[in-house]
């Protein structure tokens, strides 16, 4: 259960661009006629992307005018659910798996490294507002772990000392590799899956960019 | 082991195109149009023949589910609603479907809707799955563009749309109605059921809530038959499973194999064995964070599957096997999933909502021994007393891990009360 507070102290305005409007309308055409309430949580995150990381009250109220929500019922969801941030946050989100898959393996080192190399806390942010770190439960990458989510992405199979190399080339503004760390595939074992060896000869790898719905919305 | 002749995720790693045109090369939308022309009730009838078991956790027989649909509609749409809301500490297999497959859930999606009567499909994905939810959007518009679905889907002449929808962080949207009130843009809170789904679900609309696993093996069971699904495993636990294995072993991974599969085979030949040889093992937590933990003496000889682990008081739930060794604090891994019950409880029922949170705070001193012997039983009678009381099985699942390790590891619980109440004597002499 996520205990919050209702900012309302905020005077700033919000409405969505008319680009991300489109898109809140496609994601709304989704769900059968009268059922708009359905894309409260895609409206969300399209209001959270475009107001930097957060949905302010303004940006609550915003969403719920154009679902025709009550506000209270939109600020329900908003509060509910642990991927909205109420308030503002780093550009570089890190949350922490603290569950125990990740534990067993060492999460609280990745933690420990984040608040002593930042220098703060959890939930607050860096000095620069480059990172705000937080502990999180599961992530579902277990077979994985340890591992962090920094923003959209994943970054698995970490060591502290790897975690550090990342937090370095995020503040450098470096292209830093998403996925496993070790440089093995997916979830497979590593050195490689002991299994699906007899198959056919596999297709050309090459599949097309991901085409779907963009970053962070 | 089992031989890959028999595996259904063949690209369960991404070695290959996750593509349509690379999953039509592994066989996935391969006479999808016959598929349908078996017929509702013969689709039904074959899941059932094959013994197929839900993948999500309860192990509810697939087939007996999907007949739970009303067969004639009185005039209301049916719904398929997909669970891909994998949050369950310990598994990460649905992740790889997803992400690497996503193809063989949409030609899952179609037959089993078409099963139910159902033209239009919801997959319901956590919200961290983002770059999987993108995978996904791109295999749907790749099916649309190819007729498999769309208003004509695969030739049949049945109308059949898929959406994706994001959850955005909340382990309770598991729990199927949870999961329906999170769709219908409301906080994820559990309904009281009766009414069940296949008569008030989506919008009070029939509606079946179902695994991405179960619901992406059954075109490859009509295709291959149920007796080929039925001679895998054991009876009643049929077929096969991905196996997530995470912790203290040498290689964690997923690997689908056999239903039944002895968990020390699973563990030697897959995941590399655990951390410093099988005499190394403490205890391993079989089925994902909310069945209760193994002792290695039962680890020894227990079978992975439904039956089996059930005979052990434990549960195969989504098959994540967590594996500890001995260097492991057990009541500190247990404390922690308590910790992660407290934070994912809806707050809706009292017992749950309360409870959580007064066993979290109890297993946080028990790891530091700073409580009284007597108080493990009275934990233990608060976990019954959540067991069982709550809307959703989340208050049994807060329950179990901590009913395994008071059956399994009471002594280590009184030895650390008595060793600190030692070390506060010394220090006070």
């Amino acid at each position: 259960m996520k205990i919050t507070s209702y900012r309302r102290d905020q005077a700033s305005e919000f409405s969505f661009t008319p680009e991300n409007l489109k898109k809140a309308k496609a994601y709304m055409a989704r769900y059968p006629e009268g059922r708009q309430a359905s894309a409260v949580i895609a409206l969300l995150y399209i209001a959270q992307a475009q107001n930097g990381g957060w949905v302010s009250p303004a940006a609550i109220e915003h969403v719920a005018e154009v679902l025709d929500m009550a506000p209270i019922r939109v600020h329900e969801v908003s509060t509910f659910y642990t991927m909205f941030n109420l308030k503002p946050v780093g550009k570089h989100l890190i949350q922490v798996c603290r569950t125990t898959p990740c534990w067993l393996r060492g999460a609280a080192d990745l933690t420990r490294t984040c608040q002593s190399k930042l220098g703060v806390g959890l939930k607050e942010t860096s000095a620069d507002g480059l990172f705000t770190v937080m502990e999180v439960e599961c992530l579902g990458a277990c077979a994985n772990a340890p591992m962090v989510q920094i923003n959209d992405d994943y970054y698995e199979d970490l060591t502290p000392a790897r975690l550090s190399e990342i937090i370095d080339d995020l503040r450098a503004g470096k292209e830093v590799p998403v996925g496993p760390q070790s440089g093995r595939l997916c979830s497979a074992p590593e050195g490689g899956p002991a299994t699906l060896k007899d198959l056919p000869a596999p297709a050309k790898k090459g599949a097309e960019k991901d085409a779907g719905t963009e970053k962070g919305a | 082991m089992l031989q890959d002749k028999d595996r259904v995720f063949t690209n369960l790693y991404g070695l290959h195109d996750w593509g349509l045109k690379g999953a039509q090369q592994r066989g996935v939308w391969d006479g999808t149009k016959k598929l349908l022309e078996l017929g509702r009730d013969s689709i039904v009838q074959q899941i059932k023949d094959s013994q197929l078991r839900g993948r999500g956790g309860a192990g509810f027989p697939a087939g007996l589910k999907w007949s739970f649909m009303p067969k004639e509609s009185d005039g209301r749409p049916h719904y398929l609603v997909v669970n891909a809301d994998e949050s369950e500490p310990g598994s990460c297999k649905d992740r790889e479907i997803l992400r690497n497959d996503p193809h063989r859930l949409l030609e899952g999606c179609l037959v089993a809707g078409f099963a139910m009567g159902a033209k239009a499909c919801y997959i319901y994905i956590r919200g961290e799955y983002v770059l999987e939810s993108q995978r996904l959007e791109s295999a749907i518009a790749e099916a649309y563009e190819a007729g498999l679905i769309g208003k004509n889907a695969c030739g049949s002449g049945w109308p059949y749309d898929i959406y994706v929808h994001r959850g955005a962080g909340a382990y309770i949207c598991g729990e199927e109605t949870a999961l329906l009130e999170s769709m219908e843009g409301k906080k994820g809170q559990p309904r009281l059921k009766p009414p069940f789904p296949a008569a008030m679900g989506l919008y009070g609309c029939p509606t079946t809530v179902t695994n991405v696993e179960t619901v992406a093996v059954s075109p490859e069971i009509l295709r291959r038959s149920a007796d080929w699904w039925a001679g895998l495993g054991r009876p009643n636990n049929t077929g096969t499973k991905i196996f997530s294995i995470s912790g203290h072993v040498n290689t964690p991974c997923n690997v689908e194999e056999e239903m039944g599969i002895p968990l020390k085979e699973l563990i030697d030949t897959h995941a590399g064995g655990v951390r410093g040889g099988w005499d190394n093992l403490l205890a391993v937590i079989p089925g994902g964070s909310s069945v209760p933990c193994l002792p290695r003496t039962i680890c020894d000889s227990v079978l992975m599957d439904f039956d089996s682990l059930r005979d052990v008081k434990s549960g195969l739930g989504t098959a994540a096997v967590i594996v500890m060794d001995k260097s492991t604090d057990i009541v500190a891994a247990i404390a922690n999933l308590s910790h992660f019950y407290m934070h994912e409880s809806c707050g809706q029922c009292t017992p749950c909502r309360e409870g959580t949170g007064w066993m979290w705070r109890v297993m946080t001193r028990l790891v530091r021994g700073d409580a009284h012997v007597e108080e493990i039983d009275t934990l233990l009678e608060v976990t019954y007393e959540v067991e069982g009381h709550t809307i959703c099985a989340l208050g049994d699942a807060a329950a179990w891990p901590i009913q395994g390790l008071i059956r399994h590891f009471r002594p280590e619980l009184e030895k650390r009360i008595l060793d600190a109440k030692k070390s506060d004597q010394v220090a006070a002499e």
